[in-house]
């Protein structure tokens, strides 16, 4: 392995060929990840894709079956200890304690990081204030609505200001005003000098990363900003406006080189492969011979961070070998 | 070093808010010693009266009558069946139709006659070696330790007064023959076990379920990405249990000393101690379930599975010397063995720490090992 300068690395975080098995399966596979400082860096996947035991493993909370990791210069697990001041970390699950206050799960978060009482107390009221809590901090966190409890959870992950904060889908229980907002407050942060590594499944969220990891099967499917991953997108995107959804799917789905059809409404979205011949003029004739009566409008459209995610998990096979051994 | 001694408060401090907020376990803090106490305490301490009795009166003597009636008179007993060989009753004793026989045996009149001649010699000359000798036989069902102690009340009734002598002072009217229960235990005898049993019960209960529900709750995967070492998370959950056990411990002394006259012959001081002692040894087992189960329920199964067999095994409920070997060898690994002896030891026969500490060491041993493979066990990772 090369021996990098232990501080003052660009990168927050860089992987190489992590790996995480759990008996048979293979929840991360040789997994390479270069995260830039001050970045806020998403990973985009569906449900058990690995995203949770991927940051798991950076924050070396697991240990990796292969693989080498270095977080802000220091290798995990080994020096996992010598990390635990400098990362903040916002569990998928609410992992404060819902018998206490909010202020009370503060103040013991603060204690826990040897904040000294003055400064913990101004720090405590100064993100309930920042995380509009400041009502709420007399009420029990297991009563809190989804929304206060993750701005709550974020709260309690950077109380202590780290450098790099994890964090594991935030946004799932919260209303789309509030995670615009939620990811307003994210970018204060990164402007501020955080890394931010933030789990995701939605599009729309995903889209406002500076850099983004599509993971699938515990495998890194693409990496890059999201312009250039829509941008450089292996796949031509035709949208089909028609009152007969229905039936001009049917009349698509067996054109050669079609990878998937997506219905939104009166609208279809179809993916082909880049090779495949005039993809437009086939759609084209086959929806009108669908339904000769009607008139359905199809073009090429610009492919969108969920074209990107069909089409690069499209590719994933269906089932791997198991892999035995080692290494 | 300054740090780590305010997280260590910072986890107590959280434990016991939380506590206080879950009135039930708050609660059970409180009500379980007081309930076992009452339950173990009164069942075997009260002054049980009309015990059912059979009677085998082989002399049919009018001594013998005055005598019957005179135990009769004492309440203690109420004859129900008069048989005439020691056989049958026997035989109802074993069926439970009575729980004490009284057997009188065929020379009563010459016993008397021979203890009363004892006596005058003031036990020396011919007489003498029959000063000790039983009037009468009891035979009680000692597997009952509640008749047993009521007729234990019967042993040196005085036979005497009607015959204008004074009350055989050092023999007894009746032979006490236990069945069942060779072990005669008392009140006195239970209550400082109760100590025993309850912080046990309490102790291992609570830790463990304390750290398995930060683990469910999923609180677990927070805390070990701080810089709360295992060490100083551990510490910091048993210190408010600590504190409960010794409240426990006053409680059940307190009580057991105004309800049951239990007596205090050694040092206070000693008191705690041991059971300090006895407390660090099932917190650490508590913590060593802890690292093994995933849930409350399995951390409460655990420890049940642990109880018991202390409960059995140490000497609470049967008597210790009277078990088979194998028993008192496993029963020697187990705390509350140990912890039974030397309450016991000071509370009812004064000894000093020095007196028990044969029993002491196991205890301390018994913990740091428990300690130190839950601290290997925990390690601050999930997997
Ligand atoms: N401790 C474990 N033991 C066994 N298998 C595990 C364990 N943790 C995770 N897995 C498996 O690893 C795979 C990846 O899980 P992971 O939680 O990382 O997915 P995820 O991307 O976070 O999913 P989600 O979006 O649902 O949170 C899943 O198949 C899961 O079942
Ligand atoms: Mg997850």
């Amino acid at each position: 392995m090369t021996t990098a300068p232990k501080r003052e690395e660009p990168n927050a975080i860089v992987a190489r060929g992590l790996t995480r098995r759990f008996g048979d399966l293979v929840a991360v596979d040789q997994l390479d990840l270069t995260i830039p400082r001050a970045s806020v860096y998403g990973f985009l996947g569906p449900n058990g894709s690995g995203k949770t035991t991927a940051i798991r493993l950076l924050c070396g909370l697991l240990e990796p079956s292969a693989g080498e990791v270095t977080v802000l210069g220091l290798e995990m697990p080994q020096m996992a200890e010598k990390l635990r001041r400098r990362i903040g970390y916002m569990t998928q699950r609410f992992s404060l304690f819902e018998d206490l206050s909010v202020r009370e799960n503060l103040e013991f978060m603060g204690e826990i990081y040897s904040l000294p009482g003055r400064a913990r107390r101004q720090r405590v009221d100064e993100l309930l204030e920042l995380y509009r809590l400041t009502r709420q901090a007399k009420q029990r966190a297991g009563t809190l609505s989804g929304g206060q409890r993750q701005r709550l959870a974020l709260a309690a992950a950077v109380l202590h200001e780290p450098e790099l904060l994890f964090l594991d889908e935030p946004t799932s229980a919260v209303d789309p005003e509030n995670r615009r907002e939620f990811w307003e407050s994210l970018f204060q942060l990164s402007d501020a000098g955080t890394t931010i590594l933030v789990s995701t499944h939605y599009m729309d969220e995903a889209e406002r990363c500076h850099a983004l990891a599509i993971l699938d099967r515990g495998r890194l499917m693409a990496e890059g900003a999201p312009r250039k991953l829509m941008d450089d997108i292996d796949a031509v995107v035709v949208e089909i406006e028609t009152p007969y959804p229905r039936r001009a799917r049917e009349a698509i789905t067996t054109l050669e080189g079609l990878l998937s059809v997506a219905q939104l409404g009166t609208q279809l979205r179809a993916l082909f492969s880049r090779e495949s011949q005039e993809p437009l003029h086939r759609v084209q004739t086959a929806v009108s011979s669908s339904a000769p009566e009607s008139t359905a409008s199809v073009q090429l459209v610009r492919a969108n961070l969920e074209d990107v995610f069909v089409a690069v998990t499209r590719h994933s096979p269906k089932a791997r070998p198991v892999e035995t051994g080692s290494g | 070093m300054v740090q780590s001694f305010g997280r260590i408060v910072a986890i107590a401090r959280k434990e016991i808010r939380q506590l206080r907020r879950d009135r039930l376990t708050f609660g059970m803090v409180v009500a379980i010693p007081i309930i076992q106490l009452l339950l173990f305490g009164f069942a075997i301490n009260q002054d049980i009266r009309h015990l059912r009795a059979g009677v085998a009166d082989l002399s049919g003597s009018q001594q013998s009558r005055r005598l019957l009636t005179d135990a009769e008179a004492s309440q203690v007993i109420d004859i129900v069946a008069r048989v005439a060989s020691i056989e049958e009753l026997n035989t109802l004793l074993r069926q439970g139709h009575i729980a004490v026989g009284v057997v009188i045996p065929p020379d009563f009149e010459q016993r008397v006659e021979r203890s009363q001649r004892a006596q005058r010699g003031n036990g020396y000359g011919p007489g003498g070696d029959h000063l000790d000798e039983p009037l009468a036989q009891l035979l009680v069902d000692a597997s009952d330790p509640a008749s047993y102690g009521a007729a234990a009340g019967l042993r040196s009734l005085p036979i005497a007064p009607r015959s204008g002598l004074k009350p055989r002072a050092s023999a007894a009217t009746f032979e006490m023959r236990p069945y069942y229960n060779p072990e005669r235990r008392t009140a006195v005898q239970i209550v400082p076990g109760l100590v025993g049993v309850i912080l046990t019960m309490t102790m291992v209960l609570f830790t463990s379920v304390a750290i398995v529900r930060e683990r469910e709750r999923g609180n677990l995967e927070l805390l070990i990405t701080t810089p709360l070492s295992p060490i100083e998370l551990m510490v910091g959950k048993i210190l408010p249990y600590i504190v409960i056990g010794c409240i426990q411990l006053l409680l059940v002394l307190s009580v057991g000393r105004l309800l049951f006259d239990v007596p205090l012959r050694g040092q206070p001081l000693d008191v705690l101690i041991s059971s300090l002692v006895f407390i660090f040894a099932s917190l650490s087992l508590g913590l060593v379930i802890s690292t093994v189960a995933q849930t409350q329920f399995q951390a409460f199964q655990l420890t049940f599975f642990t109880f018991l067999p202390q409960i059995l095994l140490s000497g609470f409920m049967f008597p210790f010397d009277a078990m088979p070997e194998p028993a008192q060898w496993i029963a020697e690994v187990m705390p509350l063995t140990h912890f039974l002896r030397v309450i016991r030891g000071i509370v009812l026969r004064g000894a000093s720490l020095s007196d028990i500490s044969r029993d002491l060491w196991p205890l301390l041993a018994f913990g740091a090992i428990a300690m130190t493979l839950a601290s290997l066990r925990f390690r601050k990772r999930l997997d």
